[in-house]
């Protein structure tokens, strides 16, 4: 009796185990991770990064940050705007540990006035030199490394600008020869550029004018109160900006129609050259705007508003969504690699998220409602895309497709890995394989390349029988034609 | 024409006859489309055949047809109504244009319109049937072909239904024009007739299903 009962005991023990949930690795949380398909319905995919570490101001011993907006990641350095406090707080970082190392909120040098207040943003150049919107100083500072004054930019001496209204810079950037390229709020002709002496030089990347036939008649049988309503149209202005290696500008906007988003129109993701044309490669299914599906669910509707982007070495760029605090990866080719993240409390989900930076591969955002950084790191699904991605940059187009494959295992529905395969098996010669795999995904243009060398093969190696067929035919039909003459002319005869 | 005449059971061979006869409508309208019911050298049965081919031709375009042409996301596909997608617009068709000729001194019966409305169905089934093989041999960026040739069956469809009006009805191009510019007014309007019926018949039985549910409930 007393053995059934210790038996009983112990099967119920493993019952109970049996029923607890499952803890995941609390180091690494994954969060729901998607991509779109071929049809704009979202599908679900592995976890591509992982969040790490949450840092707060507080965990230093320097005090929480105050609405925080701006953040710069150079060098294993996070240089955080501490906006509400005004200081700029230096961290260093490794892998994933992070070190306090300075905190700042005046400069040193020949400038009457040496303190912060409310920076927004910062830009480390090369050289270490640092670049601050100290927004409410109606200024950009230059100082170097040692927070010595360099130079200020100021309000532009330009007869386009109003001299009585506030100069609010938010964010800014310096190329690789100084020139500074910044984000006004108000300022709606684009990015204002100072050259390297810190002379305003104009703008760059405005909105091009489109005239439309359908304005000109709206305007032309509309009431004067109705036009005057027309003309309060407001051109792009730029919420965040991003400067590349090569020195192309990444920038981001909101300010659009959102039925303007699929058609393209909007462009709220741009990649600006030196004369302020949008370059962007899309050559995805949908153009890099954020979410394609956009719901209504938890008060949250509408669309995507990415307000920062950064740029890693593959050019892979991240855009960051404030509508529903994601961040959606993109290649270089503008097809969307995978979105995650989340508004929420958790570690990896945010709630007013500001800015993204990354180091290496690892990303960081930050979060100006939780005054803090959240650190991820891609997972093993992540390496892999992006080991996929490298080698295909590189030309070795067999070793991508085995990176593909990996992925594949781990996704099935991620079209890229697909159309990564197919491309590989097209250049090993394996075109029906090929067209396997193109077509899957519906890549036409792909399909098509490989279907043509295919049917091209196909004809030489039948090309015998085919003619032989032809010929048969040819041969029969006029033999049976002179059999039936010659019956008709015996008969006759 | 000997195969054709060869065939003992008179009924098929007029069916035959009839069907054969299409393929000389579509490249002789006006006479055709005349003799077709004046002569009475069409048949309904052909006519039938003829949309049965056209609905068999529009389900296989969808099934068999390159992706590099046609994309399908067949979670949304529901045969029945690619079957109803052609024979609706048909009938009502058929039905708008009957009540409109007769008010415009058409000659047409309701029969003869069905009819040359089927035979000048031929062009879709006799082009776009081949194209749904031939889409498969072609590749995508030759594919301006394949878009030429399916509007140009199309078109040609068009050209047939206009000179089937036309001799049907003994009516001039113009007022052939006015009336097919009718005949969509007159669908749209039984489409709404439709609807109305449909939402009147259920909300009335909504509200006998509902003093039902409530006489139910009263007295358990």
């Amino acid at each position: 009796m007393k053995r059934v009962k210790k038996i009983f005991t112990f099967f119920f023990c493993l019952l109970l185990w049996a029923m607890l949930p499952v803890w995941p690795d609390a180091k690494a949380v994954g969060m729901y991770t998607y991509t779109y398909d071929y049809w704009g319905d979202e599908r679900e995919s592995p976890a591509a990064y992982a969040a790490r570490t949450f840092i707060a101001g507080n965990m230093f011993g320097i005090g929480d940050f105050s609405e925080p907006q701006g953040m710069f990641v150079k060098d294993g350095k996070i240089y955080v705007c501490d906006t509400g406090n005004n200081r700029i707080v230096v961290f260093e970082l490794k892998g994933t540990e992070v070190k306090f190392v300075e905190e700042f909120g005046e400069i040193s040098g020949d400038v009457e006035n040496k303190t912060l207040s409310g920076p927004n943003d910062i830009f480390v150049a090369k050289n270490g030199d640092m670049y601050i919107c100290d927004t409410k100083n109606q200024r950009i500072l230059h100082i170097d490394k040692n927070h010595k004054f360099i130079k200020e930019l100021t309000r532009p001496n330009d007869e386009t600008v109003d001299q009585a209204s506030d100069f609010l810079p938010q964010k800014a950037v310096a190329d690789s020869s100084g020139r500074v390229y910044a984000v006004v709020k108000n300022y709606n002709k684009g990015f204002v550029e100072y050259d390297a002496s810190g002379k305003f030089s104009g703008y760059i990347g405005a909105n091009q004018v489109t005239f439309k036939m359908s304005d000109y008649f709206w305007k032309l049988i509309s009431t004067k109160a109705q036009r005057e309503q027309m003309e309060q149209f407001v051109p792009t202005e730029y919420n965040n900006l991003f400067i590349d290696n090569d020195g192309f500008i990444y920038a981001t906007t909101s300010t659009f129609e959102e039925y303007d988003l699929l058609s393209d129109k909007a462009k709220p993701i741009r990649k600006l050259n030196s004369l302020g044309t949008d370059i962007l490669i899309k050559n995805g299914e949908y153009p890099p705007i954020g979410d394609i599906d956009w719901g209504k669910a938890g008060g949250i509707s509408g669309s995507s508003k990415l307000i920062d982007i950064t740029v890693l070495d593959r050019e892979v760029y991240y855009a960051l969504d404030m509508t529903r605090g994601r961040i959606f990866g993109y290649d270089s080719q503008g097809n969307l690699l995978y979105a995650f993240g989340g508004l929420g409390n958790k570690l990896g989900y945010f709630q007013y998220p500001t800015a993204i930076e990354h180091d290496g591969d690892n990303l960081l955002v930050l979060d100006s409602k939780n005054a803090g950084i959240t650190i991820f790191e891609p997972t093993n699904y992540g390496k892999l895309i992006n080991n996929a991605l490298d080698e295909y940059k590189k030309g070795n187009y067999d070793s991508s497709a085995d990176y593909w494959r990996q992925v594949l295992a781990l996704n099935g529905n991620y079209d890229q890995a697909y159309i990564g395969i197919g491309r590989s098996l097209l250049r090993q010669g394996e075109y029906k394989q090929a067209m396997h795999y193109f077509k899957v995904k519906n890549d036409e243009k792909n399909y098509a390349k490989a279907f043509k060398l295919y049917r091209k093969e196909w004809m030489e190696k039948n090309i015998g029988w085919i003619f032989g067929i032809i010929i048969a035919a040819i041969v029969i039909s006029s033999s049976v034609k002179i059999a039936r003459r010659i019956i008709w002319e015996a008969r006759r005869a | 024409m000997k195969v054709i005449d060869r065939i003992g059971n008179e009924k098929v061979r007029h069916v035959l006859q009839t069907l054969k006869y299409s393929l000389y409508v579509i490249t002789h309208p006006l006479d055709g489309f005349w003799d077709l019911t004046h002569e009475k050298r069409g048949s309904v049965a052909a006519a039938n055949i003829i949309i049965a081919l056209a609905i068999l031709t529009k389900i296989w375009k969808l099934r068999f047809t390159s992706f590099q042409f046609i994309r399908v996301y067949w979670e949304h596909v529901n045969v029945l109504e690619q079957i109803l997608g052609m024979i609706l617009p048909i009938i009502i068709g058929c039905i708008a244009n009957w009540s409109l000729s007769t008010l415009f001194d058409g000659k047409g019966t309701f029969k003869d319109i069905y009819m040359a409305c089927g035979y000048a169905l031929t062009p879709y089934v006799l082009i776009q049937l081949p194209m749904i093989f031939i889409s498969n041999i072609i590749a995508y960026d030759e594919g301006a072909f394949y878009t030429y040739i399916i509007g140009f069956s199309a078109i040609w469809c068009g050209m047939l239904f206009m000179s089937a009006m036309m001799m049907v009805h003994d009516f001039s191009l113009g007022k052939a024009l006015l009336v097919m510019a009718a005949t969509l007014v007159g669908v749209m309007v039984i489409v709404f007739l439709l609807l109305l019926l449909f939402s009147l018949i259920s909300d009335a039985v909504a509200y006998f299903v509902s003093l039902y549910k409530e006489i139910v409930f009263r007295l358990y």
